[in-house]
């Protein structure tokens, strides 16, 4: 029985019905009831289609909904799949998402009914298409959704469409997708071109047999894959949309801009592993760019003092990570922390939101500080949150993914000690200014205004029972991976390398042998270090403020770098924006100067006039120029036909 | 060949008759029913094209040449016929309200529409060029006069008067390209054309390419091709606006009809020659239609320039030939038709009174004022992107696989790359409408209803998504009508 | 007798006068008049083929392209009646409200 799969993604499609075109008569009860609840089925349906598939042969359940195209041995199905990859991801989208929902409920419970349903009615779309994405079976599906989401992103950050940034920001993510989609569609040209199918399985299949391994073809492919994967996925270059993301609301940064959407290129690369695998030169890049911006944009996070953005930073940064884990080849460990990073990402970005609601839409940690003894369940369930991200060993989820990661990209074939460097010095910065936000928000004096802080009281239920659920995950949430080195002893095994087996790809090449002492010595280290850098920066931050401004002063060229983001936007203004700009406006001033030499030979008379030649074919309304383009297009066709 | 006519001959053009013989009593009914309301003038022509659209089902699966070969009825031209019904249906039921308000209480309206779609159907069924050109100059004609419907008005004059006197340039060149071919092959039916051109002496004779290339600038006009497009904007912007959706999906379908015709049917041997033409046109026209859409603030131009790539998407599939690239043409040609004439209907409707709302900023706000319209209008702008599960990506898709399949990767990335420019601007409007706030200038009160707009704009909606989601049976039809084609059989 | 080349080159001639007429000229009625000497241009070519080939299929075509020419310059004349009443003015380079 898998009838049923088409309603995970249907569910929430008919909430956006219901909300957009219906909820208007019924106001914000309705909404509050039937958006939430849509989601709340359809994770239902997936724990359900979840275990189904667990039992499956073949591990993986299948529903056929109908062929959407077949024609010329051509045979395009619409069909929804479970397996081991797409069971998961529905897991965290539909869980999370009904999380975020219900948290939703009383964050956005201020704005008037009109807005209300407006966001529900894009949250539930955008669930849609997310799932549609993830359980889709062939690139069609997957490219509906890919754009769905993109869309539903580009609505939500212009959600606060009176605001000016707000705007820039929808107009910026927009642009850096298009690019991206570009390499993702011309990548599904050439699959198509040598497969002549779009089925997954079907591709990953014979791409051993297609393409040859290393060759030109498949790494073209694989790298025009990963360029969708970076605008979606928002690393380097491509990186620059999502910290200015942050205008949107923040369940919307929580649900979309760190928890599903922007793992959707993570989800592409491991579904294609099987042509990843194939295309060495692409999987060093897949690595490189990975720490590259894991690297970069953690450098960056630390010197922020607007709470979202930091945390958009650390987004950038540890979706480098997972892209780091991929390129040397550990997809499970990339996915795992896709996973972890969703529990303790969503509860810090709706804990910051809790902030946020309580201080009257105040974003700025400088002007926070103290706030645990006033909203207790927030200040504690970011606080768990931040042990998570940064690593604290042995109990957090963040511990075992990230752990996974760094010892992968040393232990791997396809590692290297100097990626494992990068990534545990991103490690160390990430437990640092991931507790610098914690101190200056939650600890130290109090430099809430006055008027604010009168008004400072804990979030509603429906905003801290979703905290509380998103912290016990962001703890628990990495038993199933525990490693060998340390369960072996206890004689607990890494339930999610079970789940796994056999399941993606691997990179060809020969196992290294590597000592347990050398696993426990990396982890412990970095383990050590990690702790230290949270309580220095605890320390600095909440108690001893002037002396972290004094160290800032002393830092101030690369402070000012940090805080201005190594003037990335600027460079792009400067090197892109700009002249494409000046180039469009240079036209554009051609235009009119011609209109205006049009005007003044229209005077003289008829002999000068046509001596503009062809800068004259301009759409300036006189038929005859029309005529003499009718004339040059003559020419055009003639001369190809000789040449 | 037997003196008089048979049964066969009329059959084959039962549709047409039908058309045109409807339209000479729309004529003679408004002419005795002056200063009486003209809606049910078109209610008779729906009734006609529903009329019409019967027979050309039951014709289905038919090959019935009439009249000496000059006329068709296969199914290349019932499938084309049936895409021209459908347009000049969604143009009566948008053109109703459209005069009403403007107090244009002339029938005569209905029976150019359907002169036009005689026209277009001709030219679909055409199997010579005499045809072709009567009914290329029926449709013309007809549209000329349509354009400047709106006597009163300069913008509706100009429009006519550039359609009027560009068009009958372009129609210069086209008779020219004729004669010549007709004076190298010694016929004008496109079977002996072909037969002729077997021939390796008539294949060298210079008079093929000098008609060739006259024969191209004329259809590249018609088609409105970069650099032939340049009337398109103007003269669509100056039309009444139910005659703008009418003119930027009917002719243009139709003259690819008849383009399939001539150059498979009888110029199938230049193929190499042509080919190259359109490679470079389709290239050209996709990119500067874009380029230019991407800077128009009002929404009839920018559809204008939109039509234009859309064109020149349809070329890059006549470029790559073949069995699967024609059943796109066939396939995004009624594709199109929806997607574009519902965005007008949407805009016709918004415009009450006399007054056009034609500008983007016209629109800021309007998704609140007009939740189901500004989706409806959201979902059409979603198919021109070509945007997955709507009519315009199943079009899309279907004519890059083909012209990947065929090995044109370059003029598809081309291709691709414009789609997904245009992405934007088409999306500009629903921006517009859901993320700005309205101004003093917006559109501020809800538009009132009109019964036979709404059949429209839910008609185009349900054809849009079922293209996009069961694609199959419209591309089965076409598929199957164009394999003649392709063989010349 | 004289060849039939001689003809196609005159019909050429006028053809190409027609269009340098159209592109050159401004006044509505003038460019009109351009246009009618192509398609002439085109009748020309039509018998001279037909005369030359002995078919009569060129002359029928001629019959068409003036009884098509006949209906074009209805229309177009009544055009440009309604816009010389609207603006006053048949130059064509004055007729540019519809522009980008």
């Amino acid at each position: 029985m898998n009838e049923y799969l088409w309603l995970i993604p249907a569910l929430p499609l008919l909430g956006f019905v219901l909300n957009g075109l219906v909820a208007p008569r019924f106001g914000k009860g309705f909404v509050k009831v039937v958006g939430p609840g849509v989601v709340g089925l359809s994770f239902a349906l997936s724990i359900a289609a979840f275990c189904e598939m667990l039992q499956a042969p073949g591990q993986s359940i299948t529903q056929h909904a109908f062929t959407w195209l077949e024609s010329g041995g051509l045979y395009v199905p619409i069909a929804f799949v479970v397996d081991r990859l797409s069971g998961l991801y529905i897991l965290i989208v539909t869980g999370v998402g009904f999380l975020i929902h219900i948290y939703s409920v009383g964050y956005m419970g201020d704005d008037d009914e009109y807005a209300f349903w407006r966001f529900f009615a894009y949250l539930n779309l955008f669930l849609f298409f997310m799932l549609l994405l993830v359980l889709g079976s062939s690139f069609l599906l997957l490219f509906v959704g890919w754009e769905g989401v993109g869309l539903c992103s580009y609505l939500l950050i212009g959600y606060y469409f009176d605001k000016d940034s707000a705007a820039t920001a929808a107009k910026k993510a927009f642009v850096v997708n298009r690019i991206g989609d570009f390499g993702f569609i011309v990548a599904t040209l050439l699959i198509f071109m040598n497969f002549g199918t779009l089925e997954f399985a079907e591709v990953n299949a014979r791409a051993p047999g297609v393409l040859a391994a290393g060759g030109g073809l498949v790494t073209a492919i694989t790298l025009l894959l990963f360029l969708g994967a970076t605008g979606k996925s928002a690393q380097i270059p491509l990186y620059v949309w999502l910290p200015d993301a942050m205008e949107g609301p923040t369940p919307v940064s929580a649900l979309i801009h760190a928890a599903t959407m922007v793992t959707a290129g993570l989800y592409l690369v491991a579904r294609m592993s099987g042509l990843f695998v194939l295309a060495p030169t692409t999987m060093a890049v897949v690595a490189i760019i990975g720490a590259a911006t894991a690297f970069f944009a953690a450098t960056i996070g630390m010197a922020q003092y607007d709470i979202k953005r930091v945390l958009a930073y650390s987004t950038v940064s540890q979706l480098g990570y997972m892209f780091m884990a991929m390129g040397v080849g550990a997809f499970m460990a990339g996915i795992f922390h896709v996973m972890t990073h969703a529990f303790f990402k969503a509860l810090l970005f709706l804990g910051s939101g809790s902030v946020i609601h309580a201080m009257h839409h105040e974003q700025d940690m400088r002007r926070m500080g103290g706030l645990l003894k006033h909203m207790p369940i927030t200040g504690y369930t970011y606080i768990i949150g931040a042990l998570a991200i940064g690593g604290v060993p042995l109990f957090t989820a963040g511990f075992f993914s990230k752990d996974e990661i760094l010892w992968q990209s040393f232990a791997s074939p396809a590692g290297h000690p100097l990626l494992w460097a990068v990534g545990a010095v991103t490690a160390l910065m990430t437990a640092f200014y991931m507790f610098r936000t914690v101190a200056l928000t939650f600890f130290g004096e109090s430099r809430v205004d006055k008027h604010t802080a009168e008004h400072l009281h804990e979030s509603p239920w429906t905003m801290t029972l979703p905290l509380s659920v998103l912290a016990v995950l962001s703890i628990v949430g990495g038993w199933i991976g525990i490693p060998h080195v340390l369960g072996h002893g206890v004689g607990i095994g890494n339930a999610l390398e079970h789940y796994f087996e056999g399941f993606f790809a691997k990179v060809p090449a020969e196992v290294a042998h590597h000592e347990a002492s050398t696993e426990l010595l990396l982890m412990g280290l970095t383990s050590v270090l990690a702790l230290g850098c949270m309580y220095g920066a605890y320390v600095l931050f909440s108690r001893n403020l002037a002396r972290a401004e004094a160290l800032k002063k002393a830092l101030s060229p690369l402070q000012k770098l940090l805080e201005k983001k190594y003037f990335i936007d600027e460079l792009y203004e400067w090197v892109v924006i700009k002249p494409v700009y000046y180039t469009s406006k240079l036209l554009l001033w051609r235009l009119v100067d011609v209109r205006i030499i049009d005007g003044m030979v229209n005077g003289v008379g008829n002999g000068v006039r046509h001596v503009g030649g062809a800068l004259r074919i301009i759409h300036n309304g006189v038929i005859e120029n029309y005529a003499v383009g009718i004339a040059v297009g003559a020419a055009l066709i003639f001369y190809f036909l000789v040449y | 060949m037997s003196p008089g006519f048979t049964q066969t001959d009329f059959l084959s053009i039962m549709p047409e008759m039908l058309i045109f013989g409807m339209g000479l009593v729309v004529l003679l009914f408004d002419l005795f029913g002056q200063g009486r309301s003209t809606r049910n003038l078109a209610y008779l022509t729906l009734l006609t094209l529903g009329a019409a659209g019967y027979l050309d089902v039951m014709l289905l699966g038919q090959f019935l040449p009439g009249f000496g070969g000059s006329v068709i009825a296969d199914d290349f031209s019932i499938a084309f016929e049936l895409v021209f019904l459908v347009v000049c249906a969604l143009t009566v039921l948008i053109s109703i309200r459209y005069l009403e308000d403007r107090g244009l209480n002339h029938g005569e309206y209905y029976a150019l529409l359907l002169f036009a779609t005689g026209g277009m159907m001709v030219m679909a069924s055409g199997r010579d060029l005499l045809m072709i050109f009567i009914g290329l100059e029926i449709l013309s004609i007809s549209s000329y006069i349509l354009c400047g419907f709106l006597q009163q008005d300069r913008r509706s004059n100009e429009s006519a008067l550039k359609y009027f006197l560009l068009g009958a340039f372009a129609t210069g060149f086209l008779l020219y390209g004729i004669m010549l071919i007709y004076g190298a092959t010694g016929s004008i039916a496109l079977q002996d054309i072909r037969a002729a051109l077997a021939d390796p002496a008539t294949f060298q004779n210079p008079y093929i390419w000098m008609g060739l290339g006259m024969l191209l600038v004329g259809w590249s006009f018609k088609i409105a091709l970069v650099p032939f497009h340049m009337w398109t904007p103007d003269v669509y912007e100056g039309a009444p606006t139910a005659v703008t959706a009418f003119l930027s999906t009917g002719p243009k379908a139709a003259c690819f009809a008849a383009l399939v015709r001539i150059l498979f049917e009888a110029l199938a041997a230049t193929r190499a020659e042509w080919q190259q033409v359109f490679w470079v046109l389709a290239a050209l026209t996709m990119t500067v239609g874009n380029v230019l859409a991407l800077h128009q603030d009002n929404i009839k131009r920018m559809l204008a320039y939109s039509s234009i790539s859309h064109a020149g998407y349809i070329l890059v599939a006549l470029v790559a030939g073949g069995e699967e690239a024609l059943a796109g043409v066939i396939f995004y040609a009624l594709a199109y038709t929806l997607m574009n004439t519902g965005a007008f209907a949407v805009l016709i409707l918004s415009s009450a009174g006399d007054r056009e709302r034609v500008n983007f900023s016209d629109y800021a706000g309007f998704g609140y004022l007009e939740p189901a319209l500004g989706a409806a209008m959201f979902v059409f702008m979603l198919s021109l992107a070509g945007i997955p599960l709507t009519a315009g990506f199943a079009g899309k898709f279907q004519i890059f696989k083909a012209v990947v399949g065929q090995g044109y990767i370059w003029l598809a990335v081309i291709g691709v790359l414009n789609s997904v420019v245009s992405i934007y601007y088409y999306l500009r409007i629903s921006v517009v409408m859901y993320m700005q706030p309205a101004t003093g200038d917006s559109i501020s009160t809800r538009p009132p209803g009109s019964v036979p707009l709404y059949v429209a704009i839910v008609g185009s909606l349900a054809g849009v998504l079922y293209l996009g989601i069961f694609p199959g049976g419209w591309l089965e039809m076409s598929l199957h009508s164009v394999s003649r084609i392709i063989t010349g059989g | 007798m004289i060849p039939v080349s001689h003809v196609l080159t005159l019909s050429a001639i006028l053809f190409g006068i027609g269009v340098a007429g159209v592109i050159l000229r401004r006044n509505a009625i003038v460019v009109f008049m351009c246009i009618e000497l192509m398609l002439n241009a085109v009748n020309l070519g039509f018998v001279a083929f037909a005369s030359g080939m002995q078919s009569m299929v060129g002359v029928m075509f001629v019959f068409f392209v003036l009884i098509v020419a006949a209906a074009e310059a209805v229309v177009g004349l009544s055009i440009i009646l309604a816009i010389f009443r609207n603006s006053g003015t048949l130059n064509i380079e004055e007729f540019n409200l519809l522009r980008w």
